[in-house]
Parts: structure tokens; C-alpha cells; sequence
């Protein structure tokens, strides 16, 4: 809301040195937000002056233009009291008209210097001035395009122009939030500003109206729910081609519309003084009574902005014996509205109900001036003051007379009474509040205040519909008593049970990949078909049960992801891209699986049952949280220790394995075979419970040579995506504190000869079980393939440590075991000791 | 006991020969004198001090020698070799320093090589940021509640007074999930989170939830279809206004130092009544308004304040909704952007250097802030 601070003193009377900077930061803490103070004209300095033209000779370029030599009376305005020569290229005035002329020494909006210049060989001594070069409206006081030109009675030649023309104001441009609909007008606005002031105020509203008589137009409301009060004047005998005047025309440019008609301004003048949209129909067009009723499915109408609407049943309808001409409290139709050559105009203001309104704004994406104030609720006492208003404006400006009949249809809806308790505002906010300033401060915004006791029936005033509730009129008094009054107090919890394991293991999570070298991520969750199918990710995969959105932002990505693998791929391939020799990146993030249940539509009187509950939570899709790695390229930079390393396979899984450590879980890897992984070399994980049970988690290796190419990835770049909440879920909650033997340790290695194709890892898992309680440790350390082992098999070398818990081992205990071992996994894996 | 020597040649030094025992003795402190590394040393010791050294053999002799004669011969070998050996000591004790000296010269690097083989990981920003607010509250014995951020449109609009044809839910751009009349949405906020703590938790509650949360805008440097909200909510007997104010004044503090408090301004939202917006005391010039340069700070563009976020009393009818009796409890609620708080309190220009990934970014941060 733009309000021009000329129009907000002319209804409250603020006290003497009040500036505009203090109104705006009064009103900002009663709860008009500032968002910007505009200070028209202020850029413009003198000497700015009226001119009478003398003479003007056409002048014929060889450039093809025709430019004015004019010679202008500017009284002693240049001080020499002779006319002054001014070149113009316009050509919309002559001899005898009064402009406004520019001197020598003015500087213009936007920094233009004015001097004394030669041009088309003479020397042009200012300017005459066009209504943009002073920053007023186009046609500006009626002038066609082109040079002002003033009405002859406005001024004497060299008369200061600023104390004839409109040229200076400051505008504030308030946010306006939803419950104060009323402050979408100078009604408003002023009523807050005599408030922040304790100023005197003269409401706009109060003005002597004419009884109702039902003579205005004809109208039946078929409605009365949408549509509560309609109201029509009649005005003939307007004279369409009278046009605003300046004033008018600056007001409404300096409020952010645009002139247009006389009768259109009219109508936009009054919506911005009193708030209530209005409408102003060629009375020539109307076939019959004018009748507000819901559309029926498939009519159509051709609305202001000339685009033809298919209505909905829905839609509340302004209709005339023709049909729509007007979808209510949105917009009016093409058909009916005021042309060029209207000269008889039927004036509607109208109360509609703002839910309908908004509905029908909201389907017709047709958001206006009107719909605007009609959708957060306008003073339902307006409508007959308003078209009066609008009448009388019309006829003042644009002569002919008011007809005498007045058609009011409808009753507004009564304002609530809400009881409250009077020292509500004390008890929410904290500030000491006594009762007799509640009541004043409620009375100052307008409402009606009976006290029994301690408890206060309050009926706000009609302008008011956002109070409703006792906790509303509490807003009332604390704000004008001022937000900054609350005093700062920290309350008092009980103890608190401090962060959930879920949420300290995902600290550790973070902690534990950042000390493996990996930089954490934060990607959107959007992604589509092809960035699935980039990973080659199969039709039937669970990665494709995405969850789509009805209004993406990106026709590329309209889902939600089941995986983070193409927002994290992306950042690596964006490092590698601004130069990163390698990547190592961690993300953790929600992904979702669709599931195809309806919610509930539950009320909001009441906590929904448990079954309502469990009915509407069936409805949210599953949202684990995922945990993915990337490394690839230089994992270690070459240097003078030595030749690098890039990343690869094993990387990935050290990093995971490092993790599952660290979170005290015991994590088992598997041979596996998953898209978007390189078939050979992908990893299952699984994390093993205290009793054995196996839970899956996820995946790490290397990605498929394709995908990496697809991707812009270094070579062999690696990846691993788990379920971080299963991951988590199977982490043991409490460490137990170890016992072990300090007797001495017997080492025992062992070479064993297997198929290429067996897993290191089943024959680990055999020489444990084999080598039994006495076994204290096996480590793979070595892998030989070549000389001395067959085509197709492989040495797999092993360090076996073995410890009693209570004893030395005796002579051959160890060997013993280690035989046993040995032969498990013969057993298991036709393993042959080499 | 030793016997007379007869093994070998005849002696060099005899023991009754005071003139002989000093020469020896002076020779062997010569040669100690002169070895000039422990190699040197160690012959010298070989040839003065060993078993075939003229001393040495000469001391064998004194048993052969008459009695009375034995106690000045045996005082003037031993007085002699006494004297070499403290000699060979000393020497020893030098020449090991000098060498020692010598091997920490030789064994000299240059220790401004790189040594940093592995390169650095960090944090998000985003990540610590909502831990660091997280432990803010957590002190004061607050706890920390999530949600999804897949929602169902009841608990992120209806349960919090946005029914179906309130006009703010026009101002927040939600992502809706295909079909719409599931009724599931993209959160738009993380005020669902309240609405999950209340239907589940018995008061008093208080709780604090980050998270992220989605709204259909264009991405730009101030603009993001994903970013990241604080939460709180305090329901218990009593509350009121003043809490909510003290709760922020201590969570600025907390976040931004001593002396940063709060300002309230009016301000609607449909959960919240009486609502307000919650203002900062600019970190930077700390409310003066101008740098130390005396120009305008960059920071609040001058205004001294930064809007931080909204708050309010939480509306009664949001009680009511979430099974919180309204008669018996008050609470209040409050909601920040985590992105736009970082953005201000580590001078982020463009919000999208949260969202891009560059490496370069993050490890500003390190793994706390």
C-alpha cells in the first residue's frame, strides 16, 4: 500500500514537526510495516517556473523534424523580464498557452542539468517541460502527449511552479499483513497514524448519505451469502470527455495506479480513500436488472484485461439480463464497462464474502486491486457511503447530476461480541497492564467496551473483521501500548534430556567423514527421470517409487529423489570442473518413497482421534536419511614424499568401514552386483546386530566406467549411499568396557590358495570359526596371483594371532588351532595351504 | 694375583722407572689428546689403555717387584693410568658431543616441505549452524524435534490455522505431491513440527527444530526453493510474551554476542496471535547504524536492526487442534532462517553458495562455527 503523505495529513491533523520518517516508524511499530519511503520531486530543483507562450515558429530540420522556436514569458522569473528562447520539439500548444518552463540552473529528475545551449542554431534557454520530464503522469492535467499545458486560470508567468503543480510529495509504501485489510486505504492509514499520534481525525466515512429507497438501479441478490450488501447510484448526463484533473491524476500515480478515465479514476480514488472496491458500469449496456448469483458450469466472460473466462460454478457472478458481466469482487466484464461515450453510469459498491471471493481469484489466477481488500474483508458499512461518494465525485469532475433513487439490497453481517477476561492482554503479554487501559486502547481502535467485573464484552467496529477471538484483542492493546514495553524474561523448563542418540550419532557421522578428508554437501532433493536414468537405474528398481510433485519448478525435475546420488555426483562433477585434481564429498539428506494413500480431510476443533492420526500419517511417504560418499580423482597429491594416489573402490569402502567403527557397529561386506556400480566392483554392507541378525545398508565401490564418463568424473571415481537411520538403528546404544589377557601372544601365518572367484572375506569368516576362542585376531595381509600358483587361483596371506585369556599357550596350542583353521576353510572354500 | 709376566718381550716401561712411567703416561695423553673422533679415540685407548699398553703390562710387573718396593711402584702405574683414563673420559664425553652435534647437522630437513598428504574434510555450514542454535536451547534444557519434510498438508496448514481458503496460504508457494488430493506437501515451513510435538508430547513442551523446508521460488542469490528454518516452541503454565522475548534476546546473545538482543514488532501469522517480527541488533555496528568508517553499514543498510524472524503467543485454536487444553496452558513459538542467519553472521553474500557444493565454500567453515 502506497500511501502519499499530502492525502494522509489531509485526514489526520498530525501534531506541528512531525516528519515523515517519524510517521513511518510510528506507524511500522503499530504494526504498518514500513517497506519504503519514496520522495517524488524531490530531485528536481528550480528555477521551475509558468511560462505564457509568445510566439512559436515551425522550424524544418534537414533531419526531417520540425522543432518549435519559441520566445516565452517568464515575467522577472531570468530576471531580466524579456522572453526567454526556448527550442521544443513537441508540438501540442501555441501561442497564448500556459507551460511550465525550465531555467537555466534547474536540474531535472535523474540528474539533467539544464543550461543555456545552442541547438538548430539558436540558443535555447531552458526547457519546456512534458509531464514524464517532471515526473508526473502522462496526459497529465488532460494535456495529449507532450508538452503540460496548464488551464489559463493557474497561474501568472513567472509564478514558482512548485506552488501551482503537484510536483512534490513523499510516499510510504506500507506491507499490509492479512488481518489488516482496513489499512489497504487512506482510511486506514490515517486512523493509525491519529492513533500513533493521539492526533485528530476526520473520518472520510462520515459524511451525510441518502436513505435507501431501492430507486438506484434494479437489483436482486440471489446470494445473500457471497454477496451480504449491493448498492447502486446512477449518475447521467457525465460528460465523457471531461478528464481528471491533475490533482486527481497525482494521487493516483503517487499511489501506484495509473490514470486512465475520469470515471475509472473515480472509481480507483474512492477504493484507495475508503477501502471499498467499486464499479462503475455504462449504464447504456445493462439489459435489465442487475442480479449476483453463482455462474453455471460452461458460461463464459470476457473480462476487463479482454481475456474470455470459463466460469465455475463456484464463481459468484455480477449478471444482467444479458448474462455475466462480472465475476464478484474480482474483476468486471469487457461488455459493460465505461467507454469513450458513455454518458449515464451505474455505480456499484458491493459487500462480498471473502472466501468466495478468494476462491474465485485463486481459480481465475486473477489477482486485483479489488479481489485484494475484498479477500481479507472490507467494512461491510461501506457500500452506501461509497457509491455515493463515487457519484458524487463523478458529477463534481465530470458534470451531469446524481439521479435521486438509491437500491441498498442486503443487510451486513453483525459484528461479533467477544468476552474476554480484561486482564488478558496482561496475562499473554507479561507487561502490567491495569484494566482501564485495555479498555481505552480498544476504544481507541474503534470497538465498543462493556465491563461486568472483570470480564469485558467487546464489539469491534465494522472496519475490523479480523478480531474475533479474545486473543486478537489482546494484539490490540499490547500493540499500542508498544511491543518494545514487553519486558525480557527466560522461562523455566524442567531438566532436559539433552539430544536423542539418533542425533548424536549423526554428529558423529559428520565428525567421523570430515576426518576421513570428506567435505560435506547440501544438494536439492529434485530429480527426474533422466538423472535416474543416467545411473541407469532400472524400470523396476525401488530407486524409481520417487515422490512426484504436482508443481515443479523444473520440467527436468519433478520428483523427489530415492537417492543422493545424482545431487552429489553433480557437486563432484561441478569441483572437477572449476579445477578440484580430486573430490571427496559427504551428504546427508531425506529421500522419500512414494506411497499412493489419500490423507484425511480432518477438522481442526478438536486433536484428531488416534485412528484420525495414524489414518493422515499413512498419507506421508517414508523418509529415510541417507548418507552418500564420493571420492574420486587424487585422493593423495603427489609430493616429496612421494608419487599420489588417486581414489578408487577401496577407498570408499574404508571411508564406510572407518564410519561403522567409529559408531562401534560391526559392518560385513559382500560381493554385489547394483546399478549405478561398477558390476565387479560393488560392495553390499551389512551391519551385524549383538545376535547375529543381518540388516542391510547399503552400498560403496566403484561406479560403472559409463556412468563416470556420463557424469564428468575423474576415472574410477567411487560412491557409497547408505540408510544412514538403519545404519544408526543397528549401532550398539552402550559400549562395554573390554577385558583382555596380558599373557604373551602367539603369531601364526598362514598362505592359503583359493579361486580367484572366492570372497577373501568367506575364507576370513572360516579361519575365525575354525581357529575358535583362542583366535585373537586374523588379518588379510597380502594377495599374490603369478608364479607358483595356478591359472585361475590365488594366495591369500594371513597374520593369526592367538591368546588364552588365563593362561600361556603351551607348546603346538597355537599351531593346533591354526590347523583347525585351516582346515575349516579348506572345507568351506577348497582352500589349499601353500 | 697376577705372576710375572714371562709371555712377553721384555717390558717397555718398568714400573720402578719413575722416568719411564711418566713418559708413558705423557705419550698416552698425547695420543687422547690428539685422537680427533671417537675412531681415533678408541685406537688411542687400544694402545694406552689396553691390555698390551705399556702400563698395563708395566702394572703386571709390580707383583714381581720386592715388597717394599711394590707400594711406590704400584702408587706410580696406578697414579698414571688413573690419569689416562680421566683423560680418555673427557675426550670420550667431548668427541660424543661433538658427534652428536655432528649428526643433528646431517640429519637437518627442511621442514617447510608439504607435508599435508591428506587432504582436509569439513562440515556444512547449514549442518553446524543448526547444531551450534540446537545446543543453544539444549543448555537451557530444551529438546530437539524433527519431522519429515515430506508433510501432510493438514499438519503443515490446517492444524496451524491456514485452513483451506486462508489467504496466507497464497503467500507461502507450496510444492504440492502428485495427485493434490492426497493433501501431502513439501513443508513450507517447520511450524508442522509443532503441531507433531504437540499431538504427541504432554506438556510443558519445549522444543526446537531445525530443518528444511521448501516453497516454490526462483533461485537467486536471496532466493531458494530449499532452505533451512529454526523452530521453537514453549507450551507450559504461564506463558507469556515476556518469555518469548526472553528466550530471543538469549538466543541472539547466544549467536551473536553480548549486547545483540531483540526488538518486536507487530506482525501477523495465521499460528500465532499476538504476533510479532522479530528484529536484531546489527552484530556489526551494533545498532549505530554506520561501519567504522562512519558510512552506512553494509550489514543492516543502516536501519541499526535485522529482521531475524516472526513470533508470537501460539494462536488457541492451534492449541485446540493438537489436543492442548487452551484453558489450562499458553505458549509461544518462533521461527528463524538458518541460511539467512549464517548469511549475516559469517557475511554470505549469495545464498546459493550454500547449495552448489564447491568444496572451497565448506571448508571455510570447518567442522564447527
Amino acid at each position: 500500500m502506497k500511501a502519499p503523505v499530502t492525502w494522509i495529513r489531509e485526514l489526520v491533523d498530525l501534531p506541528d514537526g512531525v516528519t515523515t520518517d517519524d510517521l513511518a516508524r510510528r506507524l511500522t511499530a503499530l504494526g504498518l510495516k514500513l517497506e519504503a519511503i519514496e520522495r517524488p520531486g524531490h530531485d528536481l530543483t528550480g528555477p521551475l517556473v509558468l511560462g505564457r507562450v509568445l510566439t512559436a515558429e515551425p522550424e524544418p530540420q534537414k533531419n526531417g523534424k520540425t522543432i518549435n522556436w519559441c520566445s516565452v514569458d517568464v515575467g522577472d522569473a531570468n530576471g531580466t523580464g524579456e522572453p526567454q528562447g526556448i527550442v521544443c520539439g513537441a508540438h501540442n500548444f501555441g501561442p497564448g498557452d500556459l507551460v511550465v518552463v525550465v531555467l537555466p540552473g534547474a536540474v531535472l529528475p535523474g540528474g539533467f542539468a539544464i543550461a543555456a545551449r545552442k541547438t538548430y542554431g539558436h540558443v535555447s534557454a531552458g526547457m519546456i517541460c512534458s509531464a514524464s520530464e517532471l515526473g508526473l503522469p502522462d496526459g497529465f492535467g488532460g494535456s495529449s502527449d507532450g508538452i503540460v499545458v496548464l488551464p489559463a486560470d493557474a497561474g501568472e508567468p513567472g509564478d514558482d511552479a512548485f506552488g501551482v503543480l503537484p510536483l512534490r510529495d513523499e510516499v510510504i509504501e506500507f506491507e499490509i499483513n492479512p488481518d489488516r485489510a482496513y489499512a489497504l486505504s487512506l482510511r486506514g492509514v490515517a486512523r493509525e497514524a491519529a492513533l500513533a499520534f493521539d492526533a485528530p481525525y476526520a473520518d472520510p466515512v462520515d459524511r451525510p448519505v441518502p436513505a435507501a429507497d431501492g430507486a438506484g438501479h434494479p437489483v436482486v441478490v440471489d446470494d445473500p451469502d457471497g454477496c451480504p450488501v449491493f448498492v447502486t447510484r446512477v449518475v447521467s448526463g457525465f460528460d465523457p470527455t471531461a478528464t481528471s484533473p491533475a490533482w486527481l491524476q497525482r494521487r493516483l500515480q503517487l499511489a501506484g495506479m495509473r490514470p486512465i478515465s475520469l470515471a475509472v479514476d473515480v472509481s480507483n480514488y474512492v477504493m484507495l480513500e475508503l477501502g471499498q472496491p467499486n464499479h462503475c458500469y455504462d449504464a447504456d449496456t445493462l439489459t435489465g436488472a442487475i442480479r449476483v448469483r453463482r455462474a453455471t458450469a460452461g458460461e463464459k466472460l470476457t473480462t476487463l484485461d479482454g481475456v474470455v473466462r470459463s466460469l465455475d460454478a463456484a464463481d459468484l457472478l455480477i449478471a444482467d439480463g444479458s448474462g455475466p458481466i462480472g465475476i464478484a469482487g474480482v474483476m468486471g466484464g469487457e461488455a459493460t464497462e465505461i467507454s469513450a461515450s458513455t454518458s449515464r453510469i451505474v455505480v456499484e459498491a458491493a459487500h462480498f464474502d471473502p472466501v468466495t471471493v478468494f476462491r474465485s481469484q485463486k481459480r481465475h489466477k486473477l489477482g486485483s486491486e479489488a479481489s485484494k481488500r475484498f479477500e481479507r474483508g472490507v467494512d461491510p458499512l461501506l457500500p452506501l457511503v461509497a457509491a455515493d461518494r463515487v457519484a458524487q465525485l463523478l458529477v463534481e469532475l465530470g458534470g451531469g447530476t446524481v439521479e435521486p433513487g438509491t437500491t441498498y439490497v442486503g443487510e451486513p453481517p453483525a459484528a461479533p461480541t467477544i468476552v474476554a477476561p480484561a486482564d488478558l492482554p496482561a496475562r499473554i503479554s507479561g507487561i502490567a497492564i491495569d484494566d482501564a487501559t485495555t479498555v481505552a486502547h480498544l476504544e481507541a481502535v474503534g470497538c465498543a467496551v462493556t465491563e461486568d467485573g472483570t470480564t469485558l464484552s467487546v464489539v469491534p467496529p465494522s472496519w475490523r473483521p479480523d478480531l474475533t477471538e479474545p486473543f486478537d484483542l489482546v494484539e490490540e492493546v499490547v500493540r499500542i501500548v508498544g511491543y518494545d514495553q514487553v519486558p525480557s524474561v527466560l522461562p523455566a523448563p524442567g531438566a532436559g534430556r539433552g539430544l536423542t542418540r539418533e542425533q548424536r550419532l549423526r554428529r558423529r557421522v559428520g565428525r567421523t567423514l570430515a576426518g576421513a578428508g570428506c567435505v560435506e554437501v547440501v544438494s536439492f532433493p529434485f530429480t527426474g527421470a533422466a538423472a535416474l536414468d543416467a545411473l541407469e537405474i532400472p524400470a523396476d528398481d525401488e530407486r524409481r517409487r520417487t515422490v512426484a510433485l504436482a508443481n515443479p519448478l523444473s520440467s527436468q525435475e519433478p520428483e523427489y529423489t530415492t537417492t543422493l546420488l545424482p545431487g552429489i555426483l553433480a557437486a563432484a562433477a561441478r569441483n572437477v570442473g572449476r579445477g578440484a585434481p580430486g573430490v571427496a564429498l559427504f551428504e546427508t539428506g531425506t529421500v522419500a518413497f512414494a506411497t499412493d494413500v489419500a490423507a484425511p480431510l480432518l477438522g481442526v476443533d478438536r486433536r484428531p482421534t488416534d485412528a484420525e492420526l495414524d489414518a493422515l500419517l499413512a498419507a506421508v511417504p517414508f523418509q529415510p536419511q541417507h548418507l552418500a560418499v564420493v571420492l574420486g580423482g587424487v585422493r593423495e597429491p603427489a609430493g616429496p614424499w612421494g608419487p599420489g594416489r588417486d581414489a578408487g573402490w577401496a577407498d570408499v569402502v574404508e571411508v564406510v568401514r572407518g564410519l561403522a567403527t567409529e559408531l562401534g557397529a560391526t559392518l560385513r561386506v559382500e560381493n554385489a552386483e547394483l546399478a549405478p556400480w561398477h558390476p565387479g566392483r560393488c560392495a553390499r554392507l551389512l551391519v551385524v546386530g549383538a545376535d547375529g541378525t543381518e540388516t542391510a545398508v547399503g552400498h560403496a565401490g566403484e561406479l560403472h566406467p559409463r556412468i563416470v564418463t556420463a557424469h564428468g568424473l575423474p576415472a574410477r571415481t567411487s560412491v557409497a549411499e547408505l540408510d544412514l537411520d538403519a545404519l544408526l538403528a543397528a549401532t550398539p546404544s552402550t559400549p562395554r568396557g573390554p577385558s583382555f589377557s596380558t599373557y604373551p601372544v602367539a603369531k601364526e601365518d598362514v598362505a592359503l590358495v583359493v579361486d580367484v572367484s572366492v570372497p577373501a572375506a568367506d575364507v576370513e569368516a572360516a579361519l575365525c570359526e575354525g581357529a575358535g576362542e583362542l583366535l585373537e585376531s586374523v588379518r588379510l595381509f597380502d594377495v599374490y596371483t603369478g608364479e607358483g600358483i595356478d591359472e585361475g587361483r590365488k594366495s591369500l596371506a594371513f597374520a593369526l594371532r592367538f591368546r588364552a585369556v588365563d593362561r600361556t599357550l603351551g607348546e603346538g596350542e597355537a599351531a593346533a588351532a591354526r590347523d583347525e583353521a585351516v582346515a575349516l576353510a579348506s572345507q568351506r572354500t577348497g582352500a589349499v595351504q601353500r | 694375583m697376577s705372576g710375572p709376566n714371562n709371555e712377553y718381550d721384555p717390558v717397555q716401561v718398568t714400573p720402578l722407572n719413575a722416568e719411564e712411567v711418566a713418559a708413558a703416561r705423557d705419550a698416552a695423553l698425547a695420543a687422547v689428546e690428539a685422537a680427533a673422533d671417537l675412531e681415533q679415540l678408541k685406537q688411542a685407548r687400544l694402545d694406552h689403555a689396553g691390555d698390551r699398553s705399556p702400563l698395563a703390562l708395566a702394572n703386571r710387573e709390580i707383583g714381581a717387584l720386592p715388597p717394599q718396593a711394590r707400594k711406590e711402584a704400584g702408587q706410580r702405574v696406578g697414579q698414571a693410568r688413573g690419569a689416562i683414563n680421566q683423560a680418555l673420559k673427557a675426550r670420550q664425553e667431548v668427541l660424543e658431543a661433538a658427534h652428536e652435534e655432528q649428526m643433528l647437522v646431517v640429519e637437518t630437513v627442511d621442514v617447510t616441505l608439504p607435508v599435508d598428504r591428506h587432504p582436509r574434510g569439513a562440515r556444512h555450514p547449514l549442518t553446524t549452524g543448526a547444531e551450534r542454535i540446537a545446543d543453544v536451547f539444549v543448555a537451557m534444557g530444551w529438546e530437539v524435534a524433527e519431522g519429515p519434510v515430506i508433510e501432510a498438508e493438514w499438519l503443515n496448514f490446517d492444524a496451524l490455522n491456514l485452513g483451506p481458503d486462508h489467504p496466507a496460504r497464497t503467500m507461502q508457494d507450496t510444492f504440492w505431491t502428485s495427485p493434490a488430493e492426497n493433501h501431502v506437501v513439501l513443508r513450507t515451513h517447520t511450524s508442522p513440527v509443532q503441531a507433531r510435538s504437540m499431538l504427541t508430547r504432554t506438556p510443558p513442551i519445549y522444543v526446537v527444530c531445525p530443518g528444511r523446508v521448501f516453497r516454490t521460488d526462483e533461485y537467486d542469490a536471496t532466493h531458494s526453493p530449499m532452505f533451512h528454518q529454526v523452530e521453537g516452541l514453549a507450551i507450559d503454565e504461564g506463558i507469556t510474551m515476556a518469555h518469548l522475548k526472553g528466550t530471543l534476546d538469549h538466543f541472539a546473545t547466544a549467536m551473536f554476542g553480548e549486547g545483540i538482543t531483540t526488538r518486536f514488532r507487530p506482525s501477523y501469522f495465521p499460528f500465532t496471535e499476538p504476533s510479532a517480527e522479530v528484529d536484531l541488533v546489527c552484530f556489526v555496528c551494533r545498532g549505530t547504524a554506520v561501519n567504522e568508517d562512519g558510512d552506512t553499514c553494509r550489514t543492516c543498510r543502516g536501519e541499526g536492526w535485522i529482521e531475524w524472524g516472526g513470533c508470537g503467543v501460539v494462536n488457541p485454536r492451534v492449541l485446540v487442534a493438537c489436543g492442548v487444553d487452551p484453558e489450562r496452558y499458553t505458549g509461544f513459538a518462533f521461527g528463524m532462517g538458518i541460511d539467512r542467519t549464517l548469511m549475516f553472521r559469517h557475511g554470505v553474500e549469495d545464498l546459493r553458495g550454500f547449495f552448489e557444493g564447491d568444496v572451497r565454500f565448506t571448508t571455510a567453515f570447518g567442522t564447527e562455527i
